[in-house]
């Protein structure tokens, strides 16, 4: 194989290759059995700290209930930014300047501060209105801080899914009389929700693992915060955080495929427009003061972007 | 009307989130670009080390690395960082630490994304010229490649600023810990979150601009 950085090897570049490859097994073994020494110096290796996970009343008493917590914030946070996220949207695409630019700024704002921050205040005004029991105030909390941050971001996506769209479905809606309104409910929207399907699904693995916040500082009783009372029921703090992680790793990972899966799909199907707003996207969005690239269609190739 | 903020220190709080983003940056653009060289690497066992970190790190929350660096690493594995038991140096270096393996997932892929934006035509016309390895990569590829990286670095930078405040929850003095606490003692709800609200606008707003622009100015005209 050749790339950018060399060409393709020959029977040195082989050897060498090789022999790079015995050095870095090394070194990985090396750190392994540095990495197994400590956790065996510690105790824990010893079966009766990895054994509660063998035994369903770890799953349901604790993990499961915790995942559950997770799933439920995080999806509820999505449905409720979802058409806040696409309000803002179109707003920031509107005509009218005393729309657009009021609607700009609220959305910049919002993306330039951390999500935590937003957790924090939404749980003290929660506290100060008193109208909800103290048990569900960090759900609350959680959620009104990730619905927050995130129809911002997914203002951003909506954005940029109808910027990719080729602009002559705009001058098509216009010619035979469509009104501006007509032309986004009618026209782009619809085309844009296919657009950014993928984009909005790699968004929901940033807030599952953004819930994780409501756990850590909240006592949002979600996976994280119920794993360590799981760990402080059976002392287990390493293999109960270990747990934890791999089970964020496979829940992040399924919804990773399933949006390049989408990605794909969309890309190759034939009734959209070509237009995909990609997982990649998504990364760009997250930080304030950018857009992310669009994928225009028209000829001119990727990467620039420049909106 | 801003009495409230008397006895806390609020630039402090935030002197300590800058701190803490510029180690964690130091950090992590070592440890990502070492990460980025073996993902572009020839030798197999180098590209599938990155890419398995890679996937494994950037799909774990951040809170749950922080929260393992305090009561895994600290706590059952007495890592003491060369703190010598002051507690508050050692969450730091622990956040840092945290940070610093979380953040270099995203350097990785915006180096190894800057790197690809290069054309493969563009070191085959330099080989065909007769430059050699060293020449290729300093002359034609890295100008190229660190121009087109700018603007996803600088999208971490700020992802990485923001991400700061999960140290507050290893008790690190940043402004999210701050503000929890401001928030809890005083009445001034509103007023206290706008403060906060607006030290991070200040923070992370004319970062993402300027480096915005200079990441436009320097791009590769295609």
């Amino acid at each position: 194989m050749s790339s950018v950085l060399y060409d393709t090897p020959g029977p040195r570049a082989r050897i060498r290759n090789r022999i790079i490859t015995v050095v870095f097994l090394a070194l990985i073994a090396l750190v392994v059995w540095w990495a197994w020494g400590q956790l065996d110096e510690k105790n824990q290796l010893e079966s009766s700290l990895w054994k509660p996970f063998t035994t369903s009343e770890a799953w349901t008493t604790y993990l499961l209930p915790g995942l559950t917590n997770t799933l439920k914030a995080a999806a509820l946070s999505m449905v409720i930014a979802l058409p806040l996220g696409a309000l803002l949207g179109i707003g920031r695409l509107s005509d009218h300047r005393w729309i657009r630019v009021p609607v700009s700024a609220v959305v910049e704002f919002l993306r330039a501060i951390p999500v935590l921050l937003m957790m924090l205040f939404a749980n003290q005004l929660y506290v100060n209105a008193g109208t909800i029991s103290s048990e569900d105030r960090p759900f609350y909390a959680v959620v009104t801080g990730l619905v927050l941050y995130n129809a911002s971001v997914l203002a951003e996506i909506v954005r940029a899914g109808i910027l990719a769209l080729p602009k002559g479905q705009t001058e098509a809606a216009q010619a035979v009389g469509l009104r501006k309104g007509q032309t986004m409910r009618s026209v782009l929207l619809p085309q844009a929700v296919t657009t950014m399907l993928p984009a909005i699904v790699s968004q929901l693995v940033v807030i599952v693992k953004d819930t994780a916040l409501g756990g850590a500082i909240l006592t949002f009783d979600e996976l994280l915060n119920s794993s360590k009372t799981l760990a402080s029921n059976y002392t287990n703090m390493v293999p109960a955080l270990t747990v934890a992680a791999v089970i964020y790793i496979i829940l992040n990972l399924l919804l990773t495929t399933f949006a390049s899966r989408l990605e794909g799909w969309l890309r190759r199907s034939r009734r959209s427009t070509g237009a995909v707003l990609g997982a990649d996207a998504v990364e760009d969005i997250n930080a304030p003061g950018k857009s992310a690239n669009v994928p225009h269609n028209t000829g001119e190739s990727g990467g620039g972007g420049g909106l | 009307m801003f009495d409230f903020l008397d006895g806390y220190d609020v630039l402090g709080a935030f002197w300590k989130t800058i701190q803490l983003t510029f180690f964690s940056a130091v950090g992590s653009l070592i440890w990502g670009t070492l990460l980025a060289a073996m993902r572009v690497s020839p030798v197999p066992l180098m590209r599938g080390f990155g890419t398995v970190y890679v996937n494994v790190v950037r799909n774990i929350p951040l809170s749950v690395i922080i929260v393992f660096t305090s009561l895994g690493l600290a706590d059952v594995f007495s890592v003491t960082m060369g703190a010598g038991g002051d507690v508050a140096t050692l969450a730091f270096r622990l956040s840092v630490l945290g940070l610093t393996a979380y953040t270099s997932a995203f350097v990785c892929e915006a180096v190894r994304s800057g790197i690809n934006t290069v054309h493969l035509g563009q070191a085959e016309a330099a080989r065909a010229i007769g430059l050699n390895f060293f020449q290729v990569l300093t002359l034609i590829v890295l100008p190229q490649a660190f121009r087109a990286v700018i603007g996803p670095l600088a999208n971490v930078l700020i992802a990485l600023t923001k991400n700061t405040t999960v140290a507050a929850a290893i008790g690190v003095a940043e402004a999210a810990y701050l503000m929890k606490k401001m928030i809890e003692n005083e009445a001034q709800t509103i007023l206290i979150g706008l403060v906060f609200a607006f030290g991070f606008v200040v923070l992370t707003l004319p970062m993402g601009l300027f480096l915005n622009w200079l990441g436009k100015r320097l791009a590769v005209k295609r």
